[in-house]
């Protein structure tokens, strides 16, 4: 690989459940400030890489480390959070009974102590930060609803807005145009495009139109390893591509 | 702006109207027995009868009960099927100071063991008693006791990730399970028995007007306490954290919350306000028996919580008293016919008023 340093390295990272290989010596690198999609069909491994990356699974070998001096392998999922790294989920998951406010305050970096979450107040520089989020997510309107109001592209936005607020690295983001209207995708795709650069960030998805609209560069995965790497069109034009996944 | 979205969150506003009514209730209903208990003469028809001052303190510590409940699961999601086990262990703890405070007065008069031990032959306290003769003492063991069980269950089961109806089940079993223990005599709790025949508690004979008017306002003074202290956590930013468990719990913890340390806090907070509210329980109404850790004493207080309206405190305040009144009531008037009408209120509840009772005066509110 590069020179470069890079955010994420994952290096033979191998995943069985009951002798399935969710994940077969999967070694993938994501640069700063990277946009990058993952493709690849049902059961390719896209979900359990997310896992292992944000501590829910434990791989049976490889290593993954967060820049150079984190092991991803050794922390904790909140320890994982806090260190920089932001995953959406699949289905969105913001906190249905609080307001949009009040969800992003959640989620704002600093201390989770409970003794320090419970005397904590909201600084003028936090409302500032919440309300630059809300700016870049389009829920500025709504930022006094209850969440559970919101529509479910506006939903997707405000977890997306929730990963913001912690200032993370690296932002993990699985499915986020599943079941978007194509106004929603397109706003989500500006949505994503503009956080790369300060941020780097992984993007899970089905949708080609959508991936080819936002991505520079694209992994395709494929039982669990790495099949092609590259730009679009060059996986589009790769022959074991075509083969297992974009020709069907 | 901000601060408007805050209220519209949870159906407590900033401006606690609900709260204050049924508090107010509570709180006006103790000082009026109160006060015609101590000004009235004996003989006037307005002069309450022990009777009605001690439903209406049993009446107020289970509403502290239920408020504790409220705290866990209205709040955080955590359904206890097993709170009574630690109002139970508030309850022993003040009952092991009022069976020493007896003293020789028992029916064997040893000046130090109470009666249980000597007609079970022991020669000596256990050392588990010591100490229960002094009151501070034993006011920091109704605390304490509930606590660490509370902590010690709470950090196995919490970091297990045992949740839903797995935590459910397991805390029905660890009232069960302290049930048995409780009825075996040489646990040192007196047994099947428990304890009974208490005399006075701090040189107060528990028979007086005096003390039984103190223990109906400690017992207002504890709820108005505790509520304020659940209100307090529950409109901070951890109170937020609490809410946002009970609705992604996985979000909350990606989100960098370490979840099983704060459902340790609260189950623990919790088990305190449980564990006092069985503490003033227990000299009220003169007995404490391994009977009140049955499992079906812990589903009450959920039903009360349920009816009252859950996840708005006030609501478990009101609904512990009324369900209560109710079950006085209909086990007077028609016993046979309680078990019934509490399965069919809980049924009714759940399916025509999800929000309880307090829901009904709050629908504008929240839609």
């Amino acid at each position: 690989m590069s020179v470069r340093d890079h955010i994420l390295y994952l290096e033979k990272l191998t995943v069985s459940f009951d002798g399935f290989k969710a994940l077969n010596e999967l070694t993938l690198y994501v640069e700063p400030g990277e946009l990058r999609c993952i493709i690849g069909p049902n059961g390719a491994g896209k979900t359990t890489m997310m896992d292992v990356i944000t501590g829910k699974t434990r791989p049976d070998s490889g290593t993954a480390w967060f820049g150079r001096k984190l092991d991803l392998l050794t922390m904790t999922e909140p320890e994982i959070a806090q260190a920089g790294i932001g995953r959406k989920f699949q289905k969105p998951t913001v906190f249905e009974h609080l307001t949009v406010f009040e969800n992003l305050e959640l989620a704002l970096a600093g201390s989770r102590q409970f003794w320090r979450v419970f005397r904590a107040k909201l600084t003028a520089e936090e409302r500032d930060r919440v309300s630059s989020v809300l700016d870049t997510i389009g829920l500025s309107d709504q930022r006094t609803e209850i969440a559970r109001t919101l529509a479910h592209g506006q939903k997707q936005w405000l977890e997306i807005g929730m990963l913001l607020m912690q200032q993370p690295e690296l932002l993990l983001v699985d499915e986020p145009v599943a079941g978007m209207t194509p106004q929603e995708t397109e706003r989500t795709a500006e949505l994503l495009t503009s956080l790369a650069g300060e941020h780097s960030v992984v993007v899970v998805e089905h949708d080609m139109d959508f991936v080819r609209s936002i991505a520079r560069r694209v992994t395709v995965l494929h039982e669990g390893s790495v099949l092609a790497e590259g730009t679009m069109d060059q996986v589009q034009a790769d022959q074991k591509v075509v083969e297992v996944y974009l020709g069907s | 702006m901000l601060d408007r979205g805050r209220t519209s969150t949870s159906t407590l506003g900033v401006t606690d109207r609900g709260g204050a009514i049924v508090l107010g209730l509570v709180v006006v209903t103790t000082l009026a027995l109160g006060l015609a208990t101590l000004l009235l003469p004996a003989s006037s028809a307005l002069h309450p009868s022990p009777y009605i001052l001690t439903l209406v303190g049993k009446y107020v510590c289970y509403a502290t009960l239920a408020l504790a409940v409220d705290l866990i699961w209205g709040y955080c999601g955590i359904l206890s099927l097993g709170h009574g086990a630690f109002f139970s262990l508030g309850g022993y703890a003040m009952g092991m100071y009022l069976m020493r405070q007896i003293g020789t007065r028992g029916v064997y008069g040893d000046p130090i063991l109470p009666d249980f031990m000597v007609f079970l032959n022991w020669k000596s306290l256990p050392w588990f008693w010591y100490g229960f003769d002094h009151f501070w003492f034993a006011a920091i063991m109704m605390a304490f006791v509930p606590g660490l069980l509370a902590f010690v269950f709470g950090w196995f089961a919490f970091r297990s990730r045992v949740t839903g109806v797995y935590l459910s089940i397991i805390t029905q079993a660890l009232s069960y399970a302290l049930m048995l223990a409780f009825f075996r005599n040489d646990m040192g709790f007196g047994g099947n028995n428990g304890f009974t025949d208490f005399k006075d508690l701090l040189g107060v004979a528990l028979q007086s007007d005096g003390a039984r008017v103190a223990l109906l306002i400690a017992s207002a003074v504890l709820l108005v306490a505790s509520y304020a202290v659940c209100r307090t956590v529950v409109l901070s930013r951890a109170g937020r954290v609490l809410q946002a468990i009970r609705d992604a719990e996985s979000r909350t913890r990606f989100l960098g919350y370490k979840v099983e340390s704060y459902k340790l806090w609260i189950f623990v907070l919790s088990a305190v306000i449980a564990g006092l509210a069985g503490a003033l329980y227990v000299p009220q109404v003169g007995i404490i028996n391994p009977g009140e850790f049955a499992p079906i004493n812990s589903i009450e207080v959920v039903i009360w919580v349920a009816v009252g309206g859950r996840g708005t405190l006030y609501g478990a305040v009101a609904g512990a008293v009324l369900v209560n009144y109710a079950k006085t009531y209909f086990t007077g008037a028609l016993p046979e016919v309680w078990l019934y009408a509490l399965g069919a209120l809980f049924v009714g509840v759940t399916v025509f008023l999800p929000r309880g009772i307090v829901g009904l005066f709050t629908k504008k509110a929240s839609a």
